[in-house]
């Protein structure tokens, strides 16, 4: 039966300005069929997108995999709606530079940990970059999603407006799930204009000073869209109107900061994150205001405070308890040899509610099994 | 949640003319929502007093009836019985008894909803959360609050306001709306656009499950391990949990506000300007429009200084720096001119700036004032869509013969139509819902959706039938099975069964076919 909702509005005719036509390739009907195929054998899948955030999650053990690449393009994109659609396969950096192209951005500034990184993985593994705390995080600009079901079923859920309350809001519950619940096939953001000034600073000061500084600023309206702190230095991003910034750029004082600070932080390109320091690397989320855990190890502190980023030799165990302790929660980013989960556990009323979430969604476990935690 | 109190206080529709059966079916019809067992009231009152003896219970009818509805109080219930918590064990005792005797739970806040969401059951306890009213703990230097469910909106403003700081969504009945329902029905308000929905504005909430556990989701880091069960639950219109206690985020009040309001002699040239601003990069505090009928019932009840003989008035607020402020000013001022803005006025101070929006912010209860009764809508559509769907709107009204007066959330497309109707006139209460049903089939198509901030409730049940596939219904039941596998967290409210929609979903798609095709569709 045709709904209403899968019939898409009308394109605007040639030579207007208006959306953008779909440019790629759906490949949505052999991806149902993998699905549906999969379901009725009961044989596990791995969702796989362009396999740039596979540390964050378990190895999924199944000989199966969903590629995602070739069910790409952005499908629907209005710069007046403030919404793009894109296709799960679609390049994020393709995502990006058609956003540019009319001098918008996903705000939340994901990374891609690579070139391949997909716009469909970038929504499950639900990783937000510098500007997440002044911004908002990529759950907080998903306003719909497709998924394929563990029925084979491929469902729709939100849409392409900003303000919807019709149902359950399982769009943003697809963030960061990591394909345990469903394949995602298709999203649709919220997307902002670009800033019309930036300026980009770095200051010299003790980490309790710089710490102490955040707090009035942040109490102050003021443009600033990145802080983070690194050995003696705390780095500020400001964005705004020319007026603003320029205000607040002589209000903090400091020195110009290189052009690519902003962009090495979120890809891990600074020399904090170097891939031959033999220390695993820790990304730690902590209340605001909270002192950083007594670890061993270097810091480089994000998110205005509340994302440190560790090189530590201590203990798992150790670092997600000591964490925990100050009201947070500690990932491990370096993956470890024998597979144990790199998310800290679930207390047990949480962890029951997603074992039955998961076994509602998806009865015979097929999407990406183990892959947050090793028995579901 | 876009209520005014004078709604939810004054309004009330009595079904005096429909036959006592059609009534039963609109509350609660256990042919096709769900069976519901039938418990003795005395019994259960033992069964909660025995572990919660201090639980004040309400059982007398008088005692029940000022909760027999909410803001949507053409709809009304007697409860068999109302619980009013004081603490958080007697929530967790209540709830355990509840689901041992396989009793009905409806979560009631302020009671401002206009979609019917905290209806109450016969069969059913309708639990109030408005003694969990504390300010638990605010946090000017880490920019959160952390409150119970039965605050004021407003009140968590108020407290964060010598601070400078303040929570951002603010629906129209924030003087007495409460943030657990925001949470409940994910709240907006004028401010969407650049501020956000409760659910980006809440960063934890605690959750007692109909099984009476206690789970904190979120909290206060800005991402938590698992599934986004937060988001999940924000909007869920209490099906999954009861919220006990919500951390919010406060943001720093803007340094300076202004108001612009621009007429237009037409509308759809006022929705393209709509579309201007935002092309041009610029994303205010607050852009609102309004149509002709609904420009004379905000100026003759609040005397705004709207121009009554526009079809259609902006009223486009920007707030930040200073400097900032007044040079977007200039560009959206240029921005309307060249629009084709018939007239534009820049508020001179504060006072002039919050007429500007008294006129708005009063528009439903301006409304009503011209009409003994009004229907409140709560379509969203793509903006582009605008023009179609008034006309469409215009259309449908005048083979309905009622007239519609429309509210606009232009920057995020959310469209507030309110039909005028008498309901001490046979019938017309049932030709104006009539008519709201295919208004929000009109914005389903034309991409958007039936509710955008109000909830689907009671209320829109049926036009969710018409949103979503009975695949995609079923998807929703498995969450909701997840959580409260016996369905007794709010049933018959928020996801229709699928028996529903084979009896009333047929009602305005049936098979591609759509009633009264003789109408221009798009």
């Amino acid at each position: 039966m045709a709904h209403l909702q899968d019939r898409r509005p009308a394109f605007t005719e040639p030579g207007e300005p208006g959306p953008t036509k779909d440019t790629g390739q759906d490949a949505s009907a052999a991806l149902i069929d993998t699905v549906s195929r999969a379901a009725r054998e009961r044989t596990p899948l791995r969702i796989v997108g362009g396999g740039t955030k596979a540390f964050l999650g378990r190895r999924v053990e199944a000989t199966q995999a969903v590629e995602l690449r070739d069910h790409a393009g952005i499908v629907h994109y209005d710069p007046v709606e403030l919404i793009v659609t894109a296709r799960a396969g679609t390049p994020l950096a393709t995502l990006e530079r058609v956003l540019d192209e009319s001098h918008q951005r996903l705000a939340f500034e994901p990374p891609h940990f690579g070139g391949a990184a997909t716009v469909g993985g970038m929504v499950a593994a639900g990783l937000s970059g510098p500007r997440r705390p002044w911004a908002g995080s990529v759950r907080d600009f998903v306003l719909g999603v497709r998924v394929i079901t563990a029925e084979g079923k491929h469902l729709r859920f939100g849409g392409e407006v900003m303000k919807n309350v019709a149902g359950y809001d399982l769009s943003r519950l697809m963030v960061g799930a990591q394909g345990t619940l469903g394949v995602i096939t298709e999203v649709s953001f919220k997307v902002l204009p670009q800033p019309v000034a930036a300026a980009r600073l770095r200051l010299s000061l003790p980490f309790e000073d710089a710490c102490q500084r955040l707090v009035e600023w942040g109490r102050q309206p003021l443009p600033i869209t990145g802080a983070a702190f690194e050995a003696g230095t705390l780095h500020v991003r400001l964005e705004g109107g020319e007026g603003s910034v320029e205000s607040t750029r002589r209000h903090i004082g400091g020195e110009a900061e290189a052009a690519d600070f902003w962009a090495d932080l979120r890809e891990h390109r600074l020399p904090f994150f170097r891939g031959d320091d033999p220390r695993p690397l820790w990304r730690l989320s902590l209340p605001a205001r909270a002192r950083l855990p007594a670890l061993d190890g270097d810091w480089l502190v994000d998110w205005g405070g509340v994302q440190p980023w560790l090189r530590s030799d201590e203990s798992p165990t150790h670092v997600q308890e000591v964490t925990a302790a100050v009201g947070g929660h500690a990932i491990r980013y370096t993956p470890t040899a024998d597979n144990v989960s790199p998310h800290p556990p679930l207390p047990a009323v949480l962890d029951k509610y997603h074992r039955r979430l998961k076994a509602r969604l998806d009865p015979d476990g097929i999407f990406n099994p183990g892959r947050l935690y090793a028995d579901w | 949640m876009e209520a005014t109190v004078e709604i939810a206080s004054t309004k009330c529709v009595d079904r005096d003319e429909a036959d006592e059966e059609t009534i039963m079916e609109l509350l609660f019809d256990e042919r096709i929502d769900g069976e519901i067992a039938t418990v003795d009231r005395a019994a259960l009152m033992a069964a909660v007093h025995a572990v919660a003896p201090d639980l004040v219970l309400l059982d007398r009818e008088e005692d029940l009836r000022p909760f027999e509805c909410d803001g949507l109080s053409a709809y009304r219930t007697l409860p068999m019985l109302v619980a009013m918590p004081a603490t958080l064990a007697e929530v967790e005792s209540l709830m355990r008894v509840c689901f041992e005797h396989h009793v009905p739970v409806v979560t009631r806040g302020a009671g401002t909803g206009l979609s019917g969401g905290a209806l109450p059951l016969a069969k059913g306890v309708l639990l109030v959360m408005s003694r969990f009213n504390r300010i638990l703990e605010l946090d000017a230097d880490a920019r959160i609050a952390r409150v119970q469910p039965g605050v004021r909106n407003l009140a968590i403003s108020e407290a964060a306001g010598p601070h400078g700081l303040y929570y951002a969504p603010d629906p129209s009945s924030q003087i007495a709306c409460s943030i657990g329902g925001n949470v409940a029905e994910n709240a907006g308000g004028v401010h969407c656009l650049k501020y956000g929905l409760t659910v980006h504005n809440v960063i934890g909430v605690e959750i007692v499950t109909i099984e009476g556990e206690r789970m904190t989701l979120g909290g206060e880091t800005l991402d938590t391990p698992g599934f986004d069960l937060l988001a999940l639950f924000t909007g869920s219109e209490g099906m999954l949990g009861v919220i006990t206690e919500v951390t919010v985020k406060l943001l720093p009040k803007p340094e300076v506000a202004r108001v612009l309001m621009a007429s237009f002699d037409d509308v759809e040239r006022a929705g393209r300007a709509v579309g201007d601003i935002i092309a041009a990069g610029i994303i205010p505090g607050g852009l609102e429009m309004m149509d002709n009928l609904a420009i004379r019932a905000a100026e003759d009840f609040v005397h705004a200084g709207y121009p009554v003989e526009a079809q259609a008035i902006l009223l486009c607020e920007l707030d930040g720096v200073e400097a900032d402020v007044r040079a977007d000013c200039e560009r959206v001022r240029a921005l309307l001119e060249n629009a084709g803005a018939t007239g534009i006025q820049l508020a001179r101070d504060d006072a002039e700036r919050a007429l500007f929006w008294a006129g708005r912010k009063a528009a439903f209860p301006a409304v009503g004032r011209m009409s003994p009764d009004y229907y409140c809508m709560d379509g969203t559509i793509p903006r582009r869509e605008l023009p179609r769907v008034l006309k469409g709107i215009d259309d449908l009204a005048e083979h309905y013969g009622l007239r519609v007066a429309n509210v606009f959330h232009a920057g995020d497309g959310n469209l507030h139509p309110l039909i005028l109707f008498d309901a001490n006139l046979p019938g017309e209460l049932d030709t104006a819902e009539a008519l709201g049903g295919e208004i929000l089939s009109l914005c389903v198509e034309a991409g958007g959706t039936i509710t955008g901030e109000h909830g689907v409730g009671r209320e829109k049940l049926n036009q969710m039938c018409t949103q979503f596939a009975p695949d995609e219904l079923t998807h929703f039941h498995s969450v909701k099975h997840a959580f409260d596998e016996r369905r007794l967290l709010n049933p018959g409210k928020n996801v229709p069964t699928l028996a529903r929609c084979a009896e009333h979903g047929a009602m305005h798609v049936h098979q591609g076919q759509l009633s009264h095709p003789e109408l221009p569709r798009f």
